[in-house]
């Protein structure tokens, strides 16, 4: 047997999303963005809906996340992205919009405008990594960093009567009547990869059912920043962050 | 009322009458934030509901933060956006505003200016033309902005800085003041243009965000460029198109120049107050001429230049501490004495004290 | 022709409304108009005022700092404005609440006791429409079929049917206009 008997199209089990550019990515090893990204694109795919739908991508490590799936982007300032999102879906209902972003850009920089887009129900889908720490500008201290977790802004651990509480702000938009679904999941396991599939595509559905707004919440790792191996960072990840940030539906409408 | 071309002469505030030429100029989306003295504008558009109408959306954000994003969000796809506020609240834009002339984005801001720095008054200043022209936010940038003297003015710059802001892919400013922002003068509303179809998008902005093409590459909206040399060239690629702004599109008003001894230089309700007393000059016997900037950027220079060698002497009001004086000063090139008289915190100067400063500051002396 | 007018009083009033049907007659007459209020707190229970200017010609300056009539409608107001009034001009009061009178001797002094008769009549609401007759009275700037006209545009129409009520208070204020001083 030789190669060209193996990669044959009888021979497929598996292939990356056409929706996936084929560019070498910036994400760390062991990222959960990377997983993120490929359920993202998969959706689009499956969904047929690629001309139909626009991203807004964050500041953060996803900065770049036009570099890697192949639809129409817009990239927002800091924390800004649920704005720039309003202001597309109301100028273009037909269209599948998106916020991508991190917990830095949602629940510091940009908490007013997560909240009041979420308060008023935009018909939006927003996709939140929350891996407890700043990545891209260096491991400093995130708003969702558990108590006692070291960053390079709380060196000694997150001292609560220093830098407040880790905030749970998925909790705090599943308050809100614009919401319409808000779940917490998590990429580190192949079985959680398809929940959160399905919760991604779940959001997205919903963006064009007039229902309101959609919040995935992907509890995820940053080996770099907590500066650990990718296999430790996931079981770190659910002894530490699960607890804080408990697994599964928020709210369903 | 109407005027000889048949038109209906109305009588309106220039915050109604920013928000009647919106809706008429085929603006697809209003965001905004209320603040003294602009609120008229949303009120009235949020009276007018033009969404029943054309289709136009007027949604009251949460702050002038979101209201810029959103405009950032609506003009990414090529629709025609605009938001407006006051001095404070164009402050906060000003990140915004950087973000939209760094990713190439079209689409109109209005300041109806108030006293700062601060909170301040809400009472009328022009103390933002720093901020406006040389740029308020951060990076190498210009926006093209327009300074409206009268309600007419306030009513037909807002497709005229439309259609500058889609020609060369930049935010565009009208900058006005509390005066023009809340008197009530004669206007004749533009006639209406129907909002552009999505293929007329498509077309004008191939670069607008509405879906990707499955021929075509994905258009993205971004302004960053994270190796220097990449940055460059959109910085050098931009500095081109404000040369080429700066050539094409000034505008100005010239009154009584021609045999002027001395120039008022004055834009807004600074130059409405230089003209009363440029015609109280002349009562005297004193030739004064005013020269009235409608562009600010790009600042009418040449018309400057030409009258520095025919003129005694300039005398620029403003309502500030003096800030468009130093381009009058960079566009005279030292041939002639400019002079500069202000008043802040809110106050509008009189005429016979415009008056006087000529003749104390140029005149007599 | 400019007429360069004042009109200044409390909040509630109707000061604002009074120039805004001016403004409005002026445009009926085919001049050209420019009406500036005073705005913010101001105007929410204080001295409110505006400036309405009627002229042939296109008009420069909105806001002046003198002018050729003022109508003060309190103390305040005619403590602020009576010396900006230009030599041979003119000053309308209404009196009510007044503890100091104009003084000035250059200018034409017209009084109107157009609250109290307002209250006597139970008409506080048209009020400023008799001062505006009393000013029509003396200052005959536009006719007061462009008032009508003017006030029929700026009213909404729910309330049109209130037109001759105002037409008849513009009557009674061009009777109840009295002359205290005259240059």
């Amino acid at each position: 047997m030789n190669i060209a008997d193996i990669i044959n199209p009888a021979n497929l089990v598996y292939e990356k999303t056409k929706v996936m550019n084929d560019v070498p990515m910036h994400y760390c090893p062991g990222c959960s963005h990377g997983v993120v990204h490929k359920i993202v694109g998969e959706i689009i795919e499956e969904m047929g809906i690629q001309d139909k739908t626009i991203g807004v991508a964050p500041v953060g490590c996803a900065v770049f996340a036009y570099k890697y799936l192949d639809i129409d982007w817009q990239q927002a300032a800091h924390g800004r992205a649920p704005a720039v999102a309003t202001g597309i879906k109301r100028l273009l209902p037909d269209r599948y919009v998106f916020t991508y972003q991190g917990d830095g850009d949602l629940a510091a920089i940009g908490t007013a405008e997560t909240i009041h887009a979420c308060n008023r129900g935009e018909n939006i889908a927003i996709i939140f990594i929350n891996n407890g720490i700043y990545g891209m500008t260096g491991g400093q201290m995130a708003p969702t960093t558990l108590k006692g977790m070291k960053s390079s802004t709380s060196p000694n651990g997150r001292e609560v009567s220093l830098a407040g509480h880790p905030l749970n702000i998925s909790e705090l938009l599943a308050k809100l009547e614009g919401t319409c679904y808000v779940t917490r999941q998590a990429v580190h396991t192949v079985a959680a990869v398809k929940k959160c599939k399905r919760a991604i595509q779940k959001a997205l559905e919903n963006s064009m059912e007039n229902k309101g707004t959609s919040i995935v919440e992907v509890v995820s790792t940053c080996s770099s920043g907590w500066k650990m191996t990718p296999a430790d960072s996931n079981n770190w990840m659910v002894d530490n962050m699960f607890p804080e940030y408990p697994m599964g539906d928020l709210k369903n409408i | 009322m109407t005027d000889q071309n048949n038109e209906e002469v109305l009588l309106m505030k220039g915050n109604e009458a920013i928000a009647h030429a919106a809706i008429r100029c085929g603006c697809d989306g209003y965001f905004g934030y209320p603040i003294t003295p602009q609120s008229e504008i949303m009120e009235t558009l949020m009276e007018l509901e033009p969404w029943n109408t054309t289709g136009m959306v007027v949604l009251q954000a949460e702050s002038e933060v979101a209201s810029i994003n959103m405009v950032y969000g609506a003009a990414g796809c090529g629709k025609k956006s605009m938001t407006t506020s006051s001095s404070p609240g164009v402050s906060l834009m000003q990140e915004g505003i950087s973000y939209m002339a760094g990713s190439e984005l079209p689409c109109l801001i209005v300041n109806v200016m108030r006293g700062g720095p601060g909170l301040g008054t809400i009472q009328a200043s022009q103390a933002d033309y720093f901020q406006t022209v040389k740029g308020g936010g951060h990076g190498d940038y210009r926006i093209i902005t327009l300074a409206p003297a009268s309600v007419q003015e306030m009513a037909d710059h807002v497709s005229l800085a439309f259609d500058l802001a889609f020609k060369y892919r930049t935010p565009a400013m009208i900058l006005a003041d509390g005066i023009i922002g809340q008197m009530m003068e004669k206007v004749v509303l533009p006639p209406y243009q129907p909002r552009w179809t999505e293929g007329e998008i498509r077309e004008k902005s191939p670069w607008a965000t509405l879906g990707k093409r499955p021929q075509n590459k994905p258009n993205v909206i971004t302004s960053l460029a994270l190796q220097a040399e990449e940055m460059e060239e959109l910085n050098l690629r931009l500095q081109a198109r404000y040369r080429e702004i700066e050539n094409n599109e000034v505008i100005y008003e010239e009154l009584n120049c021609e045999d002027a001894d001395y120039i008022f230089v004055a834009f807004g309700t600074s130059a409405r107050v230089c003209q009363k007393a440029m015609e109280l000059a002349r009562e005297e016997g004193i030739k004064a001429g005013l020269i009235r900037p409608i562009t600010l950027y790009p600042f009418p220079k040449d018309i400057l230049k030409h009258y520095a060698s025919k003129v005694k002497g300039m005398l620029t009001v403003e309502m500030n501490a003096g800030q468009m004086v130093e381009d009058v000063k960079l566009s005279t090139c030292g041939k002639i004495p400019v002079e500069f008289y202000g008043r802040m915190g809110g106050i509008v100067p009189s005429p016979d004290e415009v008056l006087n400063a000529l003749k104390t500051k140029l005149i007599e002396i | 022709m400019t007429e360069e007018i004042i009109i200044s009083g409390f909040g509630g009033q109707g000061v604002l409304s009074m120039g805004k049907i001016l403004a409005y007659s002026g445009l009926m007459q085919g001049q050209e108009v420019s009406w500036m209020p005073s705005y913010g707190p101001e105007q929410r229970g204080g001295t409110a005022n505006v400036t309405v200017i009627l002229s042939d010609s296109r008009i420069s300056s909105p806001v002046l700092h003198t002018y050729d009539t003022a109508i003060v409608l309190n103390q305040p107001s005619l403590e602020r404005f009576e010396s900006r009034i230009k030599p041979g001009g003119t000053l309308i009061y209404d009196g009510n609440g007044f503890h100091k009178f104009p003084t000035r001797t250059d200018i034409n002094v017209y009084r109107i006791d157009a609250t109290e008769y307002a209250y006597a009549n139970n008409s506080a609401k048209t009020m400023n429409m008799i001062i505006l007759g009393g000013l029509l009275k003396i200052r005959p700037i536009v006719t007061v079929e462009n008032v009508l006209r003017g006030l029929k545009k700026s009213l909404p129409e729910r309330h049109h049917h209130l037109l001759g009520m105002n037409e008849s208070a513009i009557q009674i204020g061009m009777e109840l206009i009295k002359q205290q001083n005259a240059v």
